[in-house]
């Protein structure tokens, strides 16, 4: 596909290495973005995604951008990367064939799981039960005991637990998990387990819960180490895989992953802890949101990540994303840390359809993918989608920019016509109510990350990315409240774009769970202190220099009795000069905000939490040119479109032309390679100093 | 005297036009009030009961007091109806009586906040929510005596009364009730939380007005509601006949070595309606398993399992209730007479769900379930401990899902909405218990196409003496099979002692001693079994015995021979046809042994006397 030159980039010199490349790979496209770190120059790239083996996809792309750039491989410092490998191998059930070893009564502790049906009253009706990660005839079960406290109450036995890996040996477990009850306190008897494992069955990766999840709650443990190990042989053997074929072709820099919280790992890290990577994809975006935000000046932001199928919205608060303890892919909920993104069944896919006895008109979740598609991309596609009613309103014209397919505007209205026709309204009306509800939908997932977190919306902007994102913006922050809409500097990239921006990270945490006044704060300065040498360590170990290290803590705090707690982050000087009654404090405000009312319960530290960060990349975004303020010498040719009840002319613009200044009246359109941002009627879209795109009501 | 409405603005609402659109965005946007109040509770409540297990329902209601989206249905009219007071701006209702509200609530253990929404000085919508508190004082840890006799035994009563009046918060009344119940921080927590919730949703509603305006937000819900009329209509003509049928089936006993007790329902359609007659219920029982039913929970209940059953893309809301009419004989089961004890009464409520299922699925037995709802099975465990300190314990067990026409039924489920199990580690870290097993209990469900899910065996080991109380049913009356599914195992509890003895507990018993190093066994029923065993693929069963959730012997059940865990394929076939002579035609439903059989082979079976027939003194008034 096309490469598109971004901005101009500075001469290499071929043997620097200060070149960043960004890789995301998606379910239809492969998208990368170059970065010259001396000039701030970048490049960007699309290239379809290869499922069967991403890194051919990735390889492609590195070759053409390289070619595009004028470099070699080898002039690339830094491979950074978003993959949705792990997230498909969970989601698609191709994950390996784990075994679990269980404590004695608990080996039905996936088949249980939390007893939970979803649905309402009656929802057991239809409620299709998964099967467990780990099958139920490949878990086996072992004598010993660990008390509530870590005390082992019984011990484990060598023969039995031999007996039980010989079991899983001969059934052919493609990788083990060892979860036993209470494990989280103490590991003595999950790391007899792997001792006799690696004896009984080398070769099969082994991971324990203590190590990957030492929390309490032995579902959600057992979980996300099943997960872990049932992902591990995939992510591995991708990784491996890329890494060889890298260095194959020159590329001798570092090689990270993006983590589902937004931070970077390292490839190596990534291969035994993969279930760190389930919202690489996703986070993607939202870590190239906030390059975005910091360099147009904008410090809170809402995201909006409309693809095809679904939409990925996050929340950004003072240049720092909210971040959730769970990870949820598909019908599991992992305890790992992730950004907290929600995603929802809306996209530009989603399928409108009007059931027969309510009448009423619903989009989504079901999508029409890829494959067959909208009607409008006549690749057999027949049912009405989101895509198909931008097409018939005039928001998606039909020459897309550099695009090599036309879009069947014909067909789009035939089966937008169905839905007016089931509703009993014009076509023109049917076509904007699916876009409404495709925009409530979207909106519903963006309050659920703000309003019912607390925040204001009103206080953040909105910024829509992914092929989709710009053409909604602008509604979404209407009902949102939140201004200006958004379309970022390549916005179909932007994911590629976050996997280069971003950087190292890594994290642990510990169960405290004490009263705040039956411990003091020297206590807790110890643990901290004692996590952030483990940390940094980790950091130093993968070639960071210490000075380059920063640390941050966090604090779990609830009131006692509760299930729920508010994360707050603490630096030790100030825990040391105000001591853990600031901590309550600060608390006590918090949980006001979010829930209107506090308590004079004891308040208990739950979890304490470090988190080591590598250098962050001081990057500035490359200046646009100032224009004048018109955007006239950018306008490709007059257009249509609907707002407000009727047909109404608009223009439309090319974004490549368009200069800094530049003020855009709505209606319009302005297009680029791989997106298309609409203006509404009432809005004006203003160009930032660094090429994102600002809407804000006239 | 119903209750007085008091608006510095008395506009009416205006009827507007509301195009498809908005009204599909307005039921969004007020499913999503309903979810974040959901989030809101369980995220500030204390009690396990509320926070892990979910035991709590919240409802938005129009300016009538009809519900638009919520779990349960409206009880807001029957409050409106019987309440002596004003309700204005900045009142919030609490209550927790269920005589006071005919029943909306169902035992006082359930607090009920209730929030009239006020804009520019006009009644805009009522937000609500209740849930299960742990402990309302009375004669027994956790409030819920099985052996109470009347309602005052069960703790405290608090009528419709205002938490917050015209904007002041009444600290005095919350201190009084707080005083009367052992685990004053859990319910304080856990109303803080319940008021919340409806203060979220309360703002989300007049966002709603503001964006759409008043007029279009009152419109929008009548058509909301009109919308569900019209589709239910259709349902109800398609799926409900004219000619009348009959379901019944028994709650086991009343704690007290009584039982069974009969609950019967007969539905037809008449003049486009739907009556539902429980007339053939038994009188109300002196002990606590009454269920004092709310006619428009009724309604509820039965178009819910319409929905499910038959089509379950529509949404629910009130605008069915015309069509429904729910007659239920005074001094029954299901009307008992003030003051009957009430806080047993989940038995019944589990079994309605039985009868419901039955009742819709004659007709039409592709779509039937198999029975399998038995109740919530309740384990109360309290003491002191060695340092002095006071402990409760409440858990909510789980059973076996019926078989289903979907597939089998899932194993150690819940049957009730939101519901989860609360993880053994946090019991054994809070507690003084270890919990030494948990698991399912291979073969406890009904064999069938689709067998019934599993029940559970849960063993708990008390490490401090203490006394327990468990509340179970389905342990005489076996949940039923359906098209050839045979019937659930039934469930039991056994206390084994520190020196092996072995007592088999009552599966409703109060106050019992335990010491510490006493192991119980805590059983659930299993699922009943859908459609023939005999139909049922071998090799599944031979997959099964692997995992540990069928026994070879059970095996048999479906007629598969299983020799070193291997199908015999012959001697399957043989079994099977044998069998298939043996049984005769399929029925559609299979209740096991007749309720004398039970009785005789009681003691042998399950190692607890039969229960006496109850007699009553009096006779249940016609309606």
């Amino acid at each position: 596909m096309v490469v598109h030159r971004g901005q101009p980039g500075s001469i290499s010199l071929g043997d620097d290495m200060t070149y960043r490349l960004g890789v995301d790979v998606g379910g239809t496209f492969t998208d990368l973005l170059l970065f010259d770190q001396a000039s701030g120059g970048f490049w960007r790239h699309k290239t379809p995604s290869t499922p069967h083996d991403s890194s051919v996809g990735v390889l492609n792309g590195v070759a053409a951008i390289c070619a595009e750039a004028g470099i070699v491989p080898a002039d690339v410092e830094f491979f950074l990367h978003g993959t949705t490998v792990a997230t498909n191998a969970m989601l698609e059930g191709k994950g390996a064939r784990v075994g679990l070893v269980t404590t004695d009564g608990y080996r039905q502790v996936m088949q249980i799981a939390r007893s939970f049906v979803p649905g309402g009253l009656a929802g057991w009706i239809v409620w299709p039960k998964p099967q467990p990660l780990a099958a139920l005839e490949d878990t086996v079960e072992i004598k010993g005991r660990m008390d509530a406290q870590g005390r082992e109450t019984a011990p484990c036995d060598d023969a039995d637990i031999r007996a039980a890996l010989e079991t899983l040996k001969s059934q052919g477990v493609e990788a083990l998990t060892v979860a036993l009850v209470n494990g989280y306190l103490n590991g003595k008897h999950e790391l007899r387990v792997a001792e006799l494992a690696a004896e009984i069955m080398p070769g099969v990766p082994v991971s324990l819960s203590h190590i990957v999840l030492p929390e309490m709650q032995e579902y959600e443990r057992t979980l996300t180490t099943v997960a872990n190990a049932s992902v591990r042989p995939v992510v591995s053997k991708y990784v491996r895989n890329l890494r060889e074929n890298l260095r194959a072709s020159g590329m001798a820099g570092s090689l990270s992953l993006l983590r589902s919280d937004g931070g970077l790992m390292s490839s190596e890290k990534s291969e035994e802890h993969p279930v760190s990577l389930l919202m690489s994809g996703p986070a993607g975006g939202v870590t190239g949101a906030l390059w975005v935000g910091k360099n147009a000046g904008i410090r809170n932001i809402l995201t909006l990540d409309v693809g095809g199928t679904s939409t990925d919205v996050a929340l950004i608060e003072n240049l720092e994303p909210r971040r959730v303890r769970t990870t949820e892919v598909g019908h599991l909920s992992v305890r790992a840390s992730s950004l907290d993104v929600k995603t929802v069944g809306a996209g530009g896919g989603s399928i409108a359809y009007v059931p027969e006895l309510t009448g009423a008109l619903r989009v989504g979740p079901q999508s029409a993918g890829a494959v067959p598609g909208p009607v409008a991309y006549g690749k057999g596609g027949e049912l009405p989608t989101v895509t198909d009613a931008n097409v018939v309103l005039g928001y998606l014209p039909e020459n897309l920019l550099g695009g090599s397919f036309k879009l069947d505007r014909e067909g789009a209205k035939k089966a937008v016509q169905t839905i007016a026709d089931a509703l009993g309204i014009d076509l023109m009306a049917a076509a904007r109510g699916i876009i409404d509800i495709v925009n409530e939908n979207m909106f519903g997932a963006l309050r659920m990350i703000s309003v019912q977190q607390g925040y204001d919306p009103r206080h953040f902007a909105l910024m829509g990315f992914g092929g989709a994102g710009p053409l909604h913006v602008n509604a979404v922050a209407r009902l949102m409240g939140s201004w200006p809409a958004i379309s970022p500097v390549s916005p179909g990239v932007l994911c590629a774009l976050g996997d280069a921006t971003t950087r190292m990270r890594t994290e642990t945490a510990r169960s405290y769970s004490r009263r705040i006044n039956e411990t003091d704060e020297a206590d807790v300065l110890a643990q901290l202190e004692d996590m952030a040498r483990q940390t940094r360590a980790e950091l130093t170990a993968e070639g960071i220099a210490e000075a380059d290290i920063t640390s941050l803590f966090e604090l779990d705090v609830r009131y006692e009795g509760q299930a729920f707690e508010v994360p707050l982050s603490v630096d030790p000087a100030t825990l040391r000069a105000e001591g853990l009654a600031s901590v309550q404090a600060r608390f006590d405000e918090e949980h006001a905000r979010l829930f209107t009312f506090n308590m004079d319960s004891a308040h208990e530290l739950v979890n304490l939490r470090a988190v080591a960060l590598g250098p962050s990349l001081d990057l500035e975004a490359p200046k646009l040119q100032q224009g004048n303020g018109d955007p006239s010498a950018a306008k490709i040719r007059d257009h249509e479109l609907w707002f407000d009840g009727a047909m109404r002319p608009a223009v439309i613009y090319d974004r490549a032309r368009l200069l800094a200044g530049d003020v855009i009246p709505g209606p319009a359109i302005v297009v680029e390679m791989d997106s298309t941002t609409l203006i509404e009627g009432d809005c004006d879209g203003t160009i930032d100093a660094v090429g994102n795109l600002l809407i804000n009501p006239r | 005297m119903p209750a007085r409405i008091i608006q510095t603005n008395e506009t009416p609402f205006k009827t507007v036009p509301v195009d498809t659109v908005t009204l599909d965005i307005i039921e969004n946007a007020l499913r999503n009030a309903r979810i974040e109040m959901d989030a809101t509770l369980v995220r500030t409540a204390m009690s396990p009961g509320i926070r892990e297990q979910g035991d709590a329902f919240p409802l938005i209601a129009d300016a009538k007091g009809k519900m638009i989206v919520g779990q349960f249905g409206s009880y807001i009219g029957p409050f409106l109806e019987s309440f002596d007071g004003t309700l204005e701006d900045g009142d919030m209702i609490f209550l927790s009586d269920p005589y006071s509200v005919g029943g909306a609530i169902s035992h006082s253990n359930d607090w009920l906040v209730l929030l009239p929404v006020f804009k520019d000085g006009r009644l805009v919508a009522y937000t609500s929510m209740f849930g299960h508190q742990s402990d309302i004082g009375g004669k027994v840890p956790g409030s819920m005596p099985i052996d109470a006799t009347n309602i005052f035994q069960e703790g405290v009563r608090i009528p419709p009364v205002k938490i917050w009046k015209k904007g002041e918060y009444n600290e005095e009344l919350v201190k009084l009730v707080l005083h009367q119940v052992r685990t004053p921080d859990w319910c304080k927590a856990d109303l803080n939380a319940l008021i919340a919730s409806c203060r979220v949703a309360a703002r989300r509603v007049i966002e709603m007005c503001e964006r759409f305006g008043d007029d279009m937000f009152a419109s929008a819900t009548d058509q909301l509601l009109e919308r569900n009329y019209r589709a239910m209509k259709q349902l109800i003509e398609s799926s409900v006949p004219e000619t009348p049928v009959s379901f019944q089936d028994y709650i086991c006993d009343d704690g007290m070595g009584y039982g069974p007790y009969k609950m019967k329902c007969t539905m037809w359609r008449e003049k486009g309606k739907v009556i539902l007659d429980f007339d053939g219920t038994d009188p109300q029982s002196e002990a606590s398993i009454n269920f004092l039913l709310n006619e428009n929970m009724m309604k509820m209940f039965f178009g819910i399992y319409m929905i499910m059953v038959f089509d379950p893309q529509i949404l629910f809301n009130d605008g069915y209730y015309d069509l429904i009419e729910v007659r239920i004989p005074e001094g029954s089961l299901l009307k008992p007479r003030f003051p009957a004890a009430l806080s047993g009464r989940t038995h019944a409520l589990g079994r309605l769900f039985d009868i419901l299922g039955g009742l819709l699925g004659q007709g039409t037995p592709e779509f039937l379930n198999a029975a399998g709802f038995s109740s919530s099975p309740h384990l109360f465990y309290a003491g002191t401990d060695r340092n002095g300190k006071y402990f409760q314990l409440f858990q909510i067990g789980f059973g076996g899902i019926p078989g289903r026409p979907l597939g089998d039924g899932p194993d150690g489920h819940s049957l009730w909405p939101g519901f989860t199990n609360v993880p053994n580690e946090f019991i054994e870290r809070y507690f003084p218990l270890t919990i030494e097993r948990y698991e399912t209990v291979p073969d406890s469900g009904g064999a069938g196409l689709h067998r019934g899910g599993n029940g559970i065996d849960m063993v708990y080991r008390f490490m401090e003496p203490g006394v327990i109380a468990i509340h179970d049913d389905r342990w005489f009356v076996p949940p039923w099979g359906v098209n050839g599914g045979k019937p659930g195992a039934r469930a039991r509890k056994l206390l084994v002692k520190a020196d092996g003895t072995e007592i088999i507990l009552p599966n409703k018993c109060e106050d019992y001693k335990v010491a510490a190093g006493d192991k119980l066994h805590f059983v659930t029923w299993g699922g009943g079994g859908w459609g023939d065993p005999l139909e049922r693929d071998p090799a599944l069963l031979a997959k099964e015995l692997t995992q540990g959730l069928v026994t070879a012997e059970g095996a048999r059940r479906y007629g598969v021979v299983l020799v070193d865990g291997i199908v015999d394929t012959a001697a399957t076939e043989a079994l099977r046809t044998q069998m298939r002579t043996a049984r005769g035609t399929i029925q559609t439903f299979d209740f096991g042994p007749d309720i004398e059989t039970l009785r005789a082979n009681c003691l042998a079976e399950t190692g607890l006397p039969a229960p006496i027939q109850p007699q009553w003194h009096y006779a249940v008034a016609a309606e």
